[in-house]
């Protein structure tokens, strides 16, 4: 019984120490200000004069300097955004160093390069980063964290001006990084707005990703992590997440990303997750699937869809519970004639059935995949014939007698009125 | 020239003052008012609207078209016995119900349409494009059918045959297109299916009203294909000298007929 206790005191004097340690090593911290009219008047100089936890102020002003590599744990503060310009020229920051904070500044024209990821702000193998509240302006990558963990990237607005794929970086790059928090950022103009690869046990929430020329989001090998409030629209390509698992998507925004190759969200080898409460508005495809196993999407809003769910054969086990169905074109596509996924309790405002008993579940059983949208995913060409009055007859004749369409996909259980959550 | 004027005014207004027109117009005018109530948004509204116009314009148009012609023949070869040229007999009595129908259908569309606010909304062309398209398409099918009528004295025959046009125009033929594209699955059907589009005046009008409406995104490649075959301005003349030859080349023959006839 003794040695719990004893243990218990000996963590107890640790952490003390620790806490009195760093207390010390805070007053022990500097301020150190950077300005026209103070003695320093660079950034690189202030980093070579600072000690370990020193505070570097900038104040207001322009800056013409890049590769500034910031070795020790530093907080550096702007005053009134003061802009540090790369002039086109090469990378801005590089943080090697644990627990640096960077605040406040305006970062900008860090300019193309083909040969390296040149990037507005670059975290290398660092632990404990603040990244808060920066505008970063033309900076090829705007904030590129490799192999780093718990670090928080919050309130920065970063702005490209990527014209196209080839020529442009991401705006958040996360490689090989572990529970890291990605909150209220505003992103645009780049290739892919949020990018994540490898990157585990992290949050991704409150953020706005709008027009970049690729996706929106876009994560591969990323298991682990939560997505929420994001708001993804008038992105090219739309949302694409591929090889991952365990993820949890809540209450995001996905919408208006309208062109012929635009998806509100591609899932490609997703298991194990859900998606819930999100919208899909107004997008060329709401949900593309394929190769995923065992989603749980449920409460989810699929409206003025081209295609609200396109999901491949190749998909296994998935639910699709309580979501909205209205006005869109195709309301489910797939590509086989056999369906292992399941839906259930989901309103579609084009059921045409009746509820006799009066329990808000319909009596007929719908079938969301028509005839015409089977045709079309085999014969793409056959799209000329939308809105066709021979279609509409074929429609109806399936209807009535289905025939073609996959006989499993049907909602056995289809909600007569709009499902609130 | 005067006589074909005062002919045209003449079934202009005759066909006009018809409970049939008025019918017409009627129709159309609380469809579209039904149409934009129910859709409450205006893009959904044309496309519903582009549906409905598609089936029945070229429907009545060939029924009236018909129906005119015979209820009319008596009248014709009373004119004819006038000093009066004979094509102005003819052309005169076909511009009169064509322009008439056309009225309708625009005015009983458009009247809603006004109400709801068109123009000051984004869609203004798109709905130009859907009343333009639904009085050519009246001008094409009342050609076709007095291009029938003239070869069949018998009413009933030449009534059938009308009927058959229009059924295969506005349903048969897209029903062989889709064999077509099923039994041709393996060959690259773009080109095949913007040509076969053009051929036909209904499905030309349908895709050149579905390119202008932002559906298109929905249509990947073939899309492409076809913004690029009937969205530029030279694939535009295209399809409006396709859908002009439809009305042109009819009432041409019938013309041809009509002189030759010995009525």
């Amino acid at each position: 019984m003794q040695t719990p206790i004893r243990n218990n005191i000996v963590l107890f004097v640790c952490v003390i120490l620790c806490f009195l340690t760093t207390f010390l090593n805070f007053l022990n911290a500097n301020q150190i200000k950077v300005g026209s009219q103070c003695s320093i008047s660079s950034v690189k100089q202030a980093i070579i004069a600072a000690k370990k936890w020193d505070t570097i102020i900038i104040q207001n002003g322009n800056y013409k300097e890049r590769n500034i590599v910031v070795n020790k744990p530093l907080t550096i503060i702007g005053e009134n955004f003061p802009v540090i310009d790369g002039e086109n020229n090469g990378q801005i920051f590089l943080i090697k160093a644990d627990s640096v904070t960077i605040k406040g500044l305006q970062i900008q024209n860090v300019g193309t390069s083909y040969v390296e990821d040149r990037a507005g702000i670059r975290v290398s193998i660092a632990k404990n980063c603040l990244i808060e509240n920066n505008k970063l302006f033309n900076t090829f990558f705007g904030i590129y964290l490799a192999k780093s963990e718990n670090c928080i990237i919050r309130g920065n607005e970063v702005t490209g001006i990527a014209k196209n794929e080839t020529e442009a970086g991401n705006a958040i790059h996360l490689w090989y990084c572990k529970k890291m928090l990605v909150e209220n950022n505003h992103v645009t103009g780049h290739r892919d707005g949020i990018y994540f690869e490898f990157v585990t046990e992290s949050k991704i929430f409150n953020n706005i990703s709008t027009k970049q020329i690729r996706y929106g989001m876009h994560f591969m090998f990323s298991h682990s992590n939560e997505y929420f409030h994001n708001r993804f629209t008038d992105n090219d390509a739309g949302v694409a997440v591929m090889y991952s698992s365990h993820i949890y998507m809540h209450e995001n925004i996905f919408a208006d990303n309208w062109s012929t190759v635009s998806n509100g969200i591609l899932l490609k080898e997703i298991s194990d997750s859900r998606i819930e409460e999100n919208i899909f508005e107004h997008n060329t495809i709401g949900v593309y699937a394929e190769g995923c196993a065992r989603l749980e999407i449920k409460h989810n809003n699929f409206t003025k869809n081209g295609w609200a769910v396109k999901i491949m054969g190749d998909c296994e086990d998935n639910r699709f519970d309580e979501n909205n169905f209205t006005a869109n074109t195709f309301d489910v596509v797939t590509n086989s004639s056999l369906s292992h996924n399941l839906f259930e309790k989901n309103f579609w405002s084009e059921y045409t059935g009746y509820d006799l008993d009066k329990n808000g579940v319909g009596d007929v059983p719908f079938r969301p995949v028509k005839l015409f949208t089977y045709i079309v995913e085999n014969i793409p060409p056959a799209i000329i014939l939308l809105r066709s009055l021979f279609i509409d007859l074929l429609n109806l004749a399936e209807k009535v007698t289905p025939v073609i369409t996959p006989e499993t996909l049907t909602d056995n259980m289809p909600m007569m009125k709009e499902i609130k959550w | 020239m005067q006589s074909l004027i005062k002919i045209f005014k003449y079934s202009f207004y005759d066909v006009l003052r018809s409970r049939w027109t008025v019918l017409y117009f009627l129709f159309f005018l609380v469809s579209t008012f039904a149409l934009l109530y129910f859709s409450g948004n205006m893009s959904k509204g044309i496309v519903s609207l582009m549906n409905v116009t598609l089936t029945i314009t070229p429907l009545i148009s060939t029924i009236f078209g018909v129906m005119h012609y015979y209820n009319s023949r008596e009248f014709m070869e009373l004119l004819l016995s006038q000093p009066i040229k004979r094509s102005n007999i003819f052309i005169g009595q076909y511009l009169g119900l064509a322009i008439s129908l056309s009225f309708s259908f625009v005015a009983g569309t458009f009247i809603p349409f006004l109400s709801y606010g068109i123009f000051v909304s984004q869609e203004v062309w798109d709905f130009s494009l859907l009343i333009f398209t639904g009085a050519i398409l009246s001008f094409i099918f009342v050609a076709l059918a007095f291009l029938i009528s003239i070869l069949n004295e018998n009413r009933i025959k030449g009534f059938g045959i009308a009927i058959l046009v229009w059924l295969c125009m506005a349903v048969i033929y897209d029903g062989l297109i889709l064999m077509f594209f099923v039994s041709f699955n393996d060959y690259p059907l773009e080109k095949a299916a913007v040509i076969m589009t053009t051929l036909n005046p209904i499905d030309l009008s349908r895709v050149m009203i579905l390119l202008k409406l932002d559906i298109s995104a929905l249509m990947g490649y073939t899309a492409a294909v076809f913004n690029q075959s009937f969205g530029t301005t030279s694939g535009m003349i295209i399809s409006l000298l396709s859908l002009s030859m439809w009305a042109i080349l009819p009432i041409v023959l019938f013309n041809s007929f009509a002189k030759r006839r010995d009525f």
